[in-house]
């Protein structure tokens, strides 16, 4: 694109009063840019000016210095043009306020030993404005070159079969999977199921038939039993999946990384990237490698993990205060259930009736949490599991439920409340401390219960609460031939097991693009709640295929037609990039040269940061844009003023601390002039060249402020502040070498609401800094 | 099925902004479909918007809601339309036609968010969105990171020389004080009800004391005095005297699984109280913490973990009993009696700060949407999948949390966008 600049200073909300817009109208002068001003330019009349010089000078790269591009964002889009947005009312202006930055008096200018902070802070947010706009194409969508718009559902049970009907009634074309040979799930082996809809108020007989005969009314589904996934490569988009069948031993079956003690000599030095891949090779002997594609492989464009749970198997020795393992008529809920699918329920030990059923719903030994993986559904199956016992016995069956909690939340609660109606059920709080034999029968000792203090009842059968153990705890089940490994990496350490990363607001995102998780993978649930998310995740799907066929990104930077681009001839294949990105968009082939798949990219630009050969980079964000903006700023020395004020080089998270800065702006606080801020699109993307620029220019420190990592982190990329944070550490070296302390660069954590604390964040380090004195480059 | 097109075409109408409509508006946008996302108050965001934190990260709901914010910026299939309401729904799934009354903000799309307006203006009006318990300018911002980040006159200065001092003031002629509602008529496939919940009237439950004694609270005004943007800019103080509490109760099931009240679980309001325990904790080092609860319902390993992390916490004291009556002691003090649900003691406690954990009733509860919908008897929107062309997402549907409404949401999106499939 040949780019036609134009420079647009708006002069309103306060604009114009701060500052003297002729000297920096000046600054587009000396770039020769043409600069016009308008007193409100968001107005129509100050957007025609604009249209105008579009239509009639061809202008198509605008740096509009004005307000915070988080407003008027509808107003200056100018599609098919490069706009930049300088932010001089919260940046600038608002957050600078006059009465606490006095400004120069017309005497005070004579004297060019004076400065004004504010002022020349606007010149530099301008000057980088402009330096960005010549370092940032427009992007151009990324087309995959063949694209499948099937749908791919791993799991057979009620919520894959969910995801497949919402899928297909939607227009898509989807194929099941389920490793057993015959669909349904964990719901074939139940007596009655749990209600589905409102009232809630009584059980029902199992539906999973009918549900599954639904199946037959859609021609665009199709099902494969006894199935499982070997491996599944590519992007979403162009998945290229191999199934087969359970057990099987196959060469498309999924490599392993190797693990990192095989990535050492026996000296413990690390073997060069082709000497692992050697090792990798005999370590899956027998398989091809993640990058040979299966030429039978069947096309797939997004997948839906709906690979369910297993009912918790208590270990050995486990729960023996309840004598499970012992007493062979103390067992698990899913075992009881199998029970009561195929008979009368009756005693293990002997083949009686069990008349009286204990349930236990909490472990105890005190301690009041249920039994692990519960959920709020172990509690419900319960009171469901009760009502069995009154089934097979109506005249003398008594069902005690033992709980610390009865977890029946929302609308559950009418469940709950039906089963109280029924006299032979005994519903009562307590801990359960022993059970014990009890001549042919067991007797369940219970303190602090509704029923007394200390109670001992006689039971025929104990039943354990246990709960749903994800399928993905223990097996990848996806088999991702990605080189980060085969299944979610990180977050599944994090949330036990289960497939997530940001489960609060955007609960489907997995870590890995294009493939969306449902049901009791993602958390214990019922199965009306497992139709429920099978919906969400269906949808999911179909938006990140759609996404993909135009190129765009998904969630969080949804719509973005940017993605990574390599200069592969100065890749040092130091796999980097492969291993740090968050969402393991890169693999890497057997010299360690990264192999990108842009439709798994969410384009947060931590391959970016992470390459130390700066190869990496987007159409309208990359080393050059960042660098050349930190280059722009004037870094004034003794040369200039007897006191040249310190410049001190921000790079800002914009998604959390970019707002807050706005915030703070809008709230009337204010936080040193002499700090220049950069937004970037993570912490993550933050390549460590940008902070040696700006100290061997003479920056007097540099500081990193986005958002909290470890457990509960916030960062919308999952890893990157975190990642961040571990370059900040390791950037001493860099520093040294500058024989620069390593306290001028600093990161900090903050999140969106706690813009009220950034002024102190801020002005503290530039007091540091200012303590440890200029930078001794400064003027070189 | 041609390559480059979603497979129907057709809008959709989103009626409710918070986290639930947002979420379904977006994910239908984002598949590629237009939408409408209506919204009655001047600003998106609904309760979450009023939210200090989120459990169980105790992060801050505007980092969710700023993102989808800049989703709907970058999105322009989706229009936003606020201080809307739906009054009329006809026709068949697939096929309907609705009319939209949109109140007049007397102030239009000129406005640059500078405040001068808001200077000027001298009448103070009751924050709703601070349950009162602030005053707002008349002309004013809903809230820091409101989106639209536009002012919004209050009708009650309409008519008055403030209006007219406001006007005045506008450098960029944004206020318009002739300003009339006005309706808009819309051609739409789908409509997803996402009308959220209202706090249940805390006056209704004679016997817990709230409206009768000033430091009886409820659980949305708990998050308003610890948010950093709330009356007392974060303090958690009592409201009649700005004290600082030493000991606060929490008071469980205030309303909810109550025969006389609601009749269901409210969901959320155990996993509240632990969050805003900790509030009070991290404010108050020295506070002790009574929380009063029939069963503390936090399903799930994450919201269990939660749960033993404040149980750990020995200056949090955990009471397994209902309150009967929460009243007026000495000193500003709130006398709580409560029943142990096990062992049957009567027991009272005296604390300086009492916070009834409230639940949520469905808005149309109170006011009936138009459209063919079917209510529960509690006034949630029933799902009717195989009528389809109306849905109910997140609370407008049932009890829940902000995890459970933005599944359900993103489900509805589909649902909506079957409808307009099969047409």
């Amino acid at each position: 694109m040949d780019k036609k600049y134009g420079v647009y200073i708006c002069t309103g909300c306060g604009i114009g009063d701060a500052l003297d817009i002729e000297a920096l109208s000046g600054v587009a002068d000396e770039e020769g840019l043409p600069v016009q001003t308008h007193p409100f330019l968001c107005s129509q009349a100050g957007v025609d000016i604009i249209k105008n010089d579009t239509e009639e000078k061809g202008i198509n790269t605008m740096v509009i210095a004005a307000c915070s591009r988080r407003v008027n964002f509808d107003t200056f889009r100018f599609v098919g043009s490069i706009v930049e947005r300088v932010s001089l009312r919260e940046g600038v202006v608002w957050s600078h306020p006059r009465d606490q930055f006095a400004a120069l008096t017309a005497d005070e200018k004579e004297d060019e030993a004076n400065f004004d902070r504010v002022q020349m802070m606007a010149e530099d947010y301008l000057r980088m404005g402009m330096a960005r706009v010549e370092k940032v194409d427009l992007p151009e969508a990324y087309q995959l070159e063949t694209f499948s718009r099937k749908i791919l559902v791993i799991g057979g049970g009620i919520t894959g079969i969910s995801a497949a009907i919402d899928a297909a009634k939607a227009g898509y074309e989807v194929t099941i999977v389920e490793k057993e040979n015959q669909l349904g799930g964990q719901a074939n082996n139940w007596r009655k199921q749990l209600p589905l809809s409102y009232p809630y108020d009584t059980t029902l007989a199992p539906t999973i038939a009918d549900q599954i005969k639904e199946l037959d009314n859609y021609a665009n589904i199709s099902v494969r039993t006894n199935t499982v996934v070997a491996r599944l490569a590519g992007e979403p988009g162009n998945f290229t999946v191999t199934l087969k069948k359970p057990g099987e031993k196959i060469e498309f079956d999924v490599p392993y990384p190797l693990p990192d003690e095989m990535k050492v000599d026996e000296k413990g030095k690390e073997l060069n990237a082709e000497q692992q891949h050697e090792k990798y090779l005999e370590y899956n002997e027998g398989r091809k490698d993640i990058l040979k594609l299966d030429p039978n492989g069947e096309k797939f464009g997004a997948v839906v993990l709906a690979a369910g749970y297993k009912p918790y198997e208590p270990k050995d020795g486990e729960f023996a205060h309840l004598g499970f393992g012992e007493l062979p008529d103390v067992v698990t809920n899913a075992t009881f259930e199998a029970m009561a699918k195929t008979g009368r329920i009756t005693r293990p030990s002997d083949g009686k009736n069990a008349e009286s059923v204990v349930f236990i719903q909490s472990p105890g030994q005190d301690n009041d949490t249920d039994f692990e993986y519960a959920g709020a559904v172990t509690s419900l199956v319960a009171l469901k599991q009760a009502t069995y016992v009154r089934e097979d016995y109506p005249d003398t069956g008594k069902a005690y439920v033992f709980y610390q909690h009865m977890r029946t939340p929302g609308l559950q609660e009418n469940f709950y409340k039906s089963i109280q109606q029924d006299p032979g059920i005994f519903l009562t709080k307590g801990e359960v401390v022993g059970v014990s034999k009890n001549g042919a029968g067991l007797v369940v000792d219970a303190r602090n219960t509704l029923l007394g203090e200390n109670v001992k009842v006689k039971a025929d059968l104990v039943v354990l609460g246990t709960g749903l153990v994800p399928a993905t705890k223990n097996d990848p089940v996806i088999n991702l031939a990605y080189r980060q490994g085969p299944s979610f990496r990180d977050n599944i350490d994090l949330f036990q097991g289960y497939c997530d990363s940001n489960f609060i607001c955007f609960p489907y995102e997995t870590q890995r693009t294009g493939i969306y998780a449902a049901g009791a993978i993602r958390r214990s649930m019922t199965m009306e709640e497992s139709i429920e998310d099978a919906s969400g995740a269906a949808l999911k799907a179909i938006q990140c295929l759609e996404s993909v066929n135009r190129g765009m990104a998904v969630h969080p930077r949804s719509g973005d037609l940017t993605y990574p681009d390599f200069f592969f001839q100065r890749c040092t294949q130091c796999k980097r990039c492969t291993e740090e990105c968050p969402f393991g968009a890169l693999d890497d082939d057997e010299k360690g040269t990264p192999k990108p798949n842009p439709a798994r990219c969410r384009r947060c630009g931590t391959c970016m940061g992470a390459c130390p050969e700066r190869i990496i980079g987007f159409a309208d964000y990359n080393i050059d844009s960042i660098g050349s903006q930190v280059k722009s700023v004037v870094v004034p020395s003794e040369d200039d003023y007897s006191e040249p004020p310190f410049r001190i080089l921000g790079l800002v998270c914009e998604n959390d601390a970019y707002p807050a800065l706005d915030m703070l702006a809008l709230k009337g606080l204010s936080y040193s002039a002499d700090v220049r801020l950069i937004p970037v699109r993570c912490l993550g993307s933050v390549n460590v060249i940008w902070i040696k620029d700006a100290l061997s220019q003479g920056m007097d420190g540099v500081f990193l402020l986005g958002c909290k990592h470890g457990d509960d982190y916030q960062c919308h990329f999952v890893k990157g502040s975190e990642l961040a944070s571990i370059r900040m550490k390791k950037i001493g070296e860099a520093l040294a070498s500058l024989a620069l302390e390593n306290e001028r660069v600093a990161q900090f954590e903050v999140a969106i609401d706690e813009y009220d604390k950034i002024p102190q964040i801020i002005n503290e380090f530039v007091e540091s800094i200012e303590t440890m004195g200029p930078n001794p480059f400064k003027g070189f | 099925m041609t390559e480059n097109k979603a497979p129907a075409s057709g809008s959709i109408l989103v009626v409710g902004g918070g986290i639930s409509g947002l979420t379904t508006a977006l994910e239908a946008a984002e598949v590629g479909y237009e939408v409408f996302l209506v919204e009655k108050n001047p600003y998106l965001g609904g309760r979450v918007a009023q939210l200090n934190q989120y459990f169980p990260k105790l992060c801050p709901p505007t980092c969710g809601l700023e993102i989808n914010f800049r989703r709907i910026k970058d999105n322009p299939l989706i229009k936003v339309i606020t201080l809307a309401e739906v009054t009329k729904v006809t026709g068949a799934p697939g096929d309907y036609d609705v009319q939209i009354k949109i109140n007049p903000r007397y102030v239009n799309e000129n406005c640059t968010a500078c405040g001068e307006c808001a200077k000027v203006c001298q009448t103070e009006i009751d924050s709703a969105y601070d349950f009162g318990m602030k005053k707002t300018k008349g002309a004013f911002l809903p809230f820091e990171m409101a989106f639209p980040a536009r002012y919004v006159i209050a009708p009650e200065i309409i008519g008055t020389d403030d209006a007219a001092r406001c006007k005045e003031a506008c450098a960029y002629d944004a206020v318009d004080l002739d300003m009339q509602a006005k309706t808009l008529d819309l051609k739409v496939g789908a409509v997803v009800y996402a009308t959220g919940w209202q706090p249940y009237d805390a006056t209704k439950i004679d016997n817990l004391g709230f409206g009768q004694v000033p430091n009886i609270i409820t659980n949305m005004m708990m998050e308003r005095l610890a948010a950093p943007n709330g009356p007392t800019q974060g303090k958690i103080l009592r409201p009649a005297d700005q004290k600082a509490p030493e000991t606060v109760a929490f008071v469980q099931c205030a309303g909810s699984r109550d025969e006389n009240h609601l009749p269901y679980c409210s969901y959320i309001c155990c996993m509240a109280s632990l969050k805003q325990a900790l509030y009070v904790r991290e404010q108050y080092p020295e506070a002790t913490i009574y929380i009063f609860y029939i069963d503390i319902r936090s399903p799930g390993q994450r919201y269990e973990k939660f749960y033993q992390k404040v149980k750990d916490d020995e200056k949090i004291i955990f009471v397994k009993g209902k309150v009967a009556a929460v009243e007026a002691a000495a000193g500003g003090a709130v006398t709580l009696t409560a029943e142990n649900a096990v062992t049957g003691e009567k027991s009272s406690q005296t604390v300086d700060l009492a916070v009834l954990a409230t639940g949520m009733q469905p808005t149309a509860a109170e006011a009936k949407l138009p459209g063919d919908i079917t209510y529960t008897e509690d006034g949630f929107i029933l799902n009717d999948f195989r009528k389809g062309g109306i849905f109910a997402a997140g609370c407008a549907n049932k009890p829940a949390d902000v995890v459970s409404s933005n599944q359900n949401a993103t489900g509805m999106a589909l649902k909506a966008i079957q409808t307009l499939a099969a047409k």
